[in-house]
């Protein structure tokens, strides 16, 4: 017996796609295998790692823990999505990409795309993070490379650059 | 790790989800997902059919009134914890909520779908439970009121009926006299806890009128415990450890992976004294405010 498929329309980074994929399709499969965008990283595929954290309308949930087909109707960000257009081609680093970069807050990089979008909606709600409030912005999310010093400085530093920015 | 397969279904009323629940034996309801889908994803349940609640009406609310604290099925952790008419109507139910899981698991877990999901080391069934709240539940014959003494029937199991839907969680309003406490201990942050005890404590002229505790993870069920015998009136370190006494009677602290039971027992023993400190104090603390104002 076939698999029956569902078509699924997904607005993902301000882009409308239409899909058909079975009701067991995770969002995070979903996202990667059905529209290529492996920028959202799957890690432990039960909701605790976090490296596949998007934004579902603006805020950070699991995309593990979603299917795709409960997502329609919602506007998802993932890590593609945090370039800024500034009239370049490729756009310019988000503030927190360019925190993580300026402040060696990855190093293999699995983990990223997750801290990437937690940060980037944790300093919408908190636009001037203390270090206290920095380290519990990313409790949810695991990282065996850095030991976490340099995530906080980074989230810090992204805080610092938005207000430049502005 | 990927789910078995299964029929979906995402019905825009409540009378349709119904008969879809009906339809279909081995159907479960879907709302926030954050404990089924990694069930699903371990193979550790694999339903026939999903019935996606996600897109009812009118089930997000968070609405306080003399009533309760009224939770709609389809309103986020992360909303409940925001209402500052919760916080102040029923602070037990924000306490508790800032000790469930991380921010991303709230801004997509629901409470009521918490409670109905009957996990023994979940905070919500606990206070529900110690505050004597009650759910609301729908089935295609009409709905009914499950008082939540008697919602919980074992290890991740509830009283509702396979074709019912929980619709709203009520939780009581905290009286003027009441005050409470929370405390829980796990190995990590945002980890299941080991042991987590919570309190509400009724203090009169200066006397403790009565006192319930309320206890996850260290039985197969969310378990309240009346300790106003034992307190006899006021906190003392003797009085505290005979009220751990009873509770200890009632609980079953167990081994596993994380904690021997002697060290279960032991957190319980130290919860119990650190929440009926805090619920006592809470109360005076109120009592003050109310004169004061």
């Amino acid at each position: 017996m076939s698999e029956e498929l569902h078509e699924v329309r997904l607005s993902v980074n301000g882009v409308v796609h239409e899909l058909r994929v079975p009701a067991r399709r995770l969002l995070s499969d979903a996202l990667r295998h059905d529209l290529g965008l492996t920028g959202t990283h799957v890690g432990c595929e039960h909701g605790v790692c976090g490296a596949c954290t998007v934004l579902v309308d603006r805020r950070p949930m699991r995309s593990c823990l979603m299917f795709a087909v409960s997502a329609v109707g919602s506007e998802i960000t993932t890590v593609e999505g945090l370039t800024e257009q500034d009239g370049s081609p490729e756009g310019r680093l988000g503030p927190v990409q360019q925190a993580f970069a300026e402040c060696h807050g990855l190093q293999c990089g699995f983990c990223t795309p997750g801290f990437l979008t937690t940060i980037t909606a944790g300093l919408r709600d908190n636009p001037d993070p203390s270090e206290d409030e920095a380290r519990e912005m990313v409790a949810g999310n695991l990282c065996r490379c850095t030991g976490y010093v340099n995530i906080v400085k980074s989230v810090l530093r992204a805080s610092e650059i938005a207000r430049e920015r502005r | 790790m990927k789910p078995a397969p299964f029929a979906f279904v995402r019905p825009q009323g409540l009378q349709h989800a119904l008969e879809a629940l009906a339809a279909d034996p081995g159907a479960k309801v879907l709302a926030g997902g954050q404990s089924l889908v990694p069930l699903l994803s371990m193979r550790l349940a694999a339903p026939t059919t999903l019935v996606d609640i996600n897109a009812l009406p009118d089930l997000d609310h968070v609405r306080v009134d003399e009533g309760g604290v009224h939770v709609g099925a389809l309103a986020r952790h992360a909303d409940v914890l925001a209402s500052d008419h919760v916080r102040r109507a029923q602070p037990l139910v924000s306490l508790a909520l800032s000790h469930v899981a991380h921010p991303t698991i709230r801004n997509r877990g629901t409470t009521v779908g918490s409670i109905v999901h009957a996990d023994a080391a979940a905070e919500m069934p606990m206070v529900l439970a110690l505050l004597g709240g009650s759910v609301a539940v729908a089935s295609r014959s009409g709905t009914r009121t499950i008082p939540a003494a008697e919602l919980y029937a074992g290890p991740l199991e509830s009283t509702l009926h396979h074709d019912e839907i929980a619709l709203e969680a009520t939780f009581p309003v905290l009286a003027p006299v009441d005050g409470i406490g929370f405390e829980e201990i796990a190995r990590r942050h945002g980890d299941y806890a080991l042991v987590g005890v919570g309190a509400i404590v009724r203090v009169e002229a200066g006397t403790i009128a009565s006192a319930r505790l309320g206890y996850l993870s260290v039985s197969d069920v969310p378990t309240v415990v009346d300790v106003t015998q034992a307190l006899a009136g006021e906190l003392s370190a003797g009085s505290i450890e005979a009220a751990s006494e009873v509770a200890l009677r009632q609980l079953e602290p167990a081994d596993d992976l994380h904690a021997t039971a002697a060290y279960r027992s032991r957190l319980v023993r130290v919860l119990t004294a650190r929440v009926l400190r805090a619920a006592y104090d809470h109360a005076l603390d109120r009592a003050r405010d109310r004169i004061e104002s």
